[in-house]
């Protein structure tokens, strides 16, 4: 009798515990989540900076000024630099925004219209209202602060930690070898170029697996021959990519890509290959933007710093623009996290610190930015001088192909970039799928 | 002991933490990707209400027809060269080789066992042809023929991808029709030997239909894994030039999580799924017959 009433008592009992026991086991493993990178509202006590790997030119400068000049910030709350790749920054962004887990300053606005979108559901700190508080406004040079306003929402809510300038960069010394003088128009590149092909040289180096470098020279044609006003048209809807004007462009450039200017294989070259292409003295001309300077002005150069020049993208015979029009960008800029922003915790403490002294120091290691840089004692290399007499002397900026593009557009052209220098794809074809991208919204 | 496990009330009881937590994190975001179908919009921006719009959509969209042939002809040329030379391989252990089949059986199996993205990197090294030529290049050129853009193009890298692949996974199917192809009695090998059959004959009237369960097993199993590749070729190609090499699951996730539209992206997994529920109910279907039989 009691020991059949001890049983019926013991096996609810046993299975409760097992119930329970198992359940602790269960979840265990799901557990562990962890706090998130920044908190919210909190004074942050690291300050995590999360960027694209192929930046190389932002850390090196951060790193110098959190030894030197930004010491106190530093220990405050230390830097800590993380990278992912760039196509994936879009997305990791996104997601971490979604769930809060921002960390106080991170790159974003790689394709303009997703830096717009982060700025319309108010993750971004507004610093036109952000810096004047800190008493340092007057630090961002006023061309920076109106590319990013046209890029990004009509905001100043990214901070110009590059400000670039493109055109072409070319080997001086292959130059006066063979007795060029630097092209003005674009028949004139083109006979330089068969020139540097039948010289046995690349004319032109160009990585086709990152894509944006060919679409960049299509972007430069259609601003000379339709205006600076051309792709502002196209975002508009005023214009369309398949108009017989715009796909000119595209063949003119599938035309160099068939005359064999860009080299064999180009469509599996990628950046570094590219720029050592030019750096080796392999490839006469390369298109780029300033930061190449960063690359020229380093050990990798091995033509020398004196021998390269810069020479803007040529003006096209009869066309609406003209060759003082230099296309301009911010790079892919990094911002800061509304959330953890604040103007007296330690992340307003770095704010400051940078703005005040990102632009000298990046001069001294020959990068210009969009900061300024008013220390007059700083020696600068020839061709670093040459473009930032360049960036302060323009009188109009243009911007290039992708940047006024939804992610999908974007996408879309940079990928099938190669396909059309290649003869894989024709102009038409090409025009089309990035017109049939932006139209899809 | 049975008491505990032979109650149905213990049974249920222990059983529940567990299909909570599947219910929860498997069945819960399937059956919320199905909703998402009917939405459009990304976590950023919010979600708004489009009906079947996603549907036709995906009806029209070139690229998704690209995308599927794709990973239908990726499917079905990977798995018949796995399986064809897994079997291949497991004849050579079990009938050449015998006892010193365990060496070449561990080599072979070797790559199954690295991280798919270190072979993508390693294939991209071999078949690279800019700015230095590759491996494969180099003995291109070596016997007079000019270098190739292997990953320049789309019917070159899709040969590459398949390559990789096969390579990487043979040794996986050789080994499996191998344990298959042990359970073959050897008396019914020697006697079908005495009475006179060659090796050919041998291979087509007494192994190939007992080994015949081992066999569908390795398809299905083939076809399931090939159905979803993702990861070797978003590594060695990342969708290659253009969106030639792109499969079904890289433009899902492209859909989703690049282009910021989760409801088109869902739409795209739900046709991913059908495809795989009419794979497996195919093989199904035909599994039952040949076991009646």
């Amino acid at each position: 009798m009691s020991t059949a009433t001890a049983r019926r008592l013991r096996k609810p009992l046993v299975s409760a515990l097992a119930l329970a026991g198992v359940g602790v086991l269960v979840l265990a493993g799901c557990s562990g989540g962890g706090d998130s990178g920044g908190g919210s509202g909190e004074n942050p006590t690291t300050f995590e900076f999360l960027k694209n790997a192929e930046n190389t030119t932002t850390e090196p400068i951060l790193q110098a000024l959190a030894d030197d000049t930004c010491s106190a910030e530093e220990e405050a709350a230390p830097l800590e630099i993380n990278s992912i790749p760039q196509a994936d920054l879009d997305a990791q962004v996104q997601l971490l925004a979604t769930q809060d887990g921002l960390p106080p300053m991170f790159s974003a606005g790689g394709n303009p219209a997703e830096g717009a979108k982060l700025w319309e559901a108010g993750y971004l700190v507004d610093f036109d209202k952000a810096l004047t508080e800190l008493g340092v406004r007057d630090k961002v040079s006023d061309g920076a602060v109106s590319t990013i306003e046209k890029l990004y929402g009509g905001a100043f809510n990214f901070l110009p930690y590059q400000y670039n300038i493109e055109g072409i960069f070319y080997n001086k010394a292959i130059f006066e070898e063979n007795g060029w003088a630097v092209p003005e128009t674009w028949d004139d590149l083109l006979t330089v170029a068969g020139e540097a092909k039948a010289a046995g040289l690349t004319a032109f180096a160009a990585s086709g697996e990152q894509g944006w470098p060919l679409t960049r020279l299509v972007s430069g044609y259609i601003f000379r021959s339709l205006g600076p006003d051309a792709m502002q048209a196209v975002a508009d809807g005023d214009a369309k990519l398949t108009d017989p004007e715009y796909v000119a462009a595209a063949q003119q450039i599938a035309d160099l890509g068939a005359a064999g200017y860009f080299g064999d294989n180009v469509a599996s070259l990628d950046y570094d290959a590219a720029s050592n292409e030019f750096l080796t003295g392999k490839a006469a001309m390369i298109y780029m933007g300033s930061w190449l300077l960063g690359n020229i002005n380093s050990d990798a150069n091995q033509i020398g710093a004196d021998n390269v020049g810069f020479m803007p993208f040529p003006a096209v015979d009869g066309g609406a623009g003209s060759i003082d029009e230099y296309p301009s960008n911010v790079g892919l800029p990094a911002t800061f996290n509304a959330k953890t922003y604040a103007a007296d915790n330690n992340v307003g403490a770095w704010l400051k610190c940078i703005t005040e002294n990102y632009g000298n120091e990046a001069l001294k290691q020959g990068q210009i930015t969009g900061f300024v840089a008013d220390d007059t004692s700083i020696e600068l290399p020839a061709i670093s001088q040459t473009i930032k007499d360049t960036i302060d002397t323009s009188t109009d900026s243009v911007l290039w192909f992708e940047a006024l593009f939804n992610a999908k557009a974007s996408s879309i052209s940079s990928t099938n970039a190669a396909l059309l220098v290649t003869g894989q794809m024709t102009p038409e074809e090409f025009m089309t799928a990035v017109q049939t991208a932006l139209d899809e919204g | 002991m049975k008491s505990v496990l032979g109650d149905r009330k213990a049974i249920t009881l222990l059983l529940t933490p567990a299909l909570l937590v599947y219910t929860l994190i498997i069945l819960v975001p399937v059956a919320w990707s199905f909703g998402l179908t009917f939405f459009s919009g990304s976590a950023l921006e919010g979600f708004e209400f489009v009906g079947l719009q996603n549907f036709q959509r995906l009806f029209t969209d070139p690229y998704v027809w690209d995308a599927l042939w794709f990973t239908v002809k990726y499917a079905i040329l990977v798995t018949l060269f796995q399986v064809v030379l897994g079997y291949g391989l497991a004849l050579l252990y079990n009938f050449v080789l015998r006892r010193s089949s365990v060496l070449v059986r561990t080599l072979v199996f070797f790559p199954v066992v690295l991280p798919t993205v270190a072979i993508a990197l390693l294939y991209q090294k071999l078949f690279q042809s800019a700015p230095v030529d590759g491996l494969v290049n180099e003995l291109l050129v070596n016997v007079g023929l000019s270098s190739v853009d292997w990953l320049g193009s789309g019917t070159t890298a899709f040969v590459v991808i398949v390559i990789m692949d096969v390579w990487r996974s043979v040794g996986f199917y050789g080994v499996l029709v191998f344990s298959g192809l042990l359970d073959i009695p050897d008396e019914i090998i020697e006697s079908a030997r005495i009475d006179g059959a060659k090796s050919f004959k041998l291979l087509r009237h007494i192994i190939l239909p007992m080994s015949l369960p081992i066999l569908f097993a390795s398809f299905i199993f083939s076809i399931n894994g090939t159905i979803k590749v993702f990861d070797s070729v978003f590594a060695l190609t990342g969708g290659g030039p253009g969106n030639s090499t792109t499969p079904l699951t890289l433009y899902m996730y492209r859909t989703a999580f690049q282009f910021s539209d989760y409801g088109y992206g869902s739409t795209i997994a739900l046709l991913l799924t059908v495809m795989c529920l009419v794979v497996t109910l195919v093989i199904f279907r035909s599994s039952r017959r040949d076991l009646s039989v």
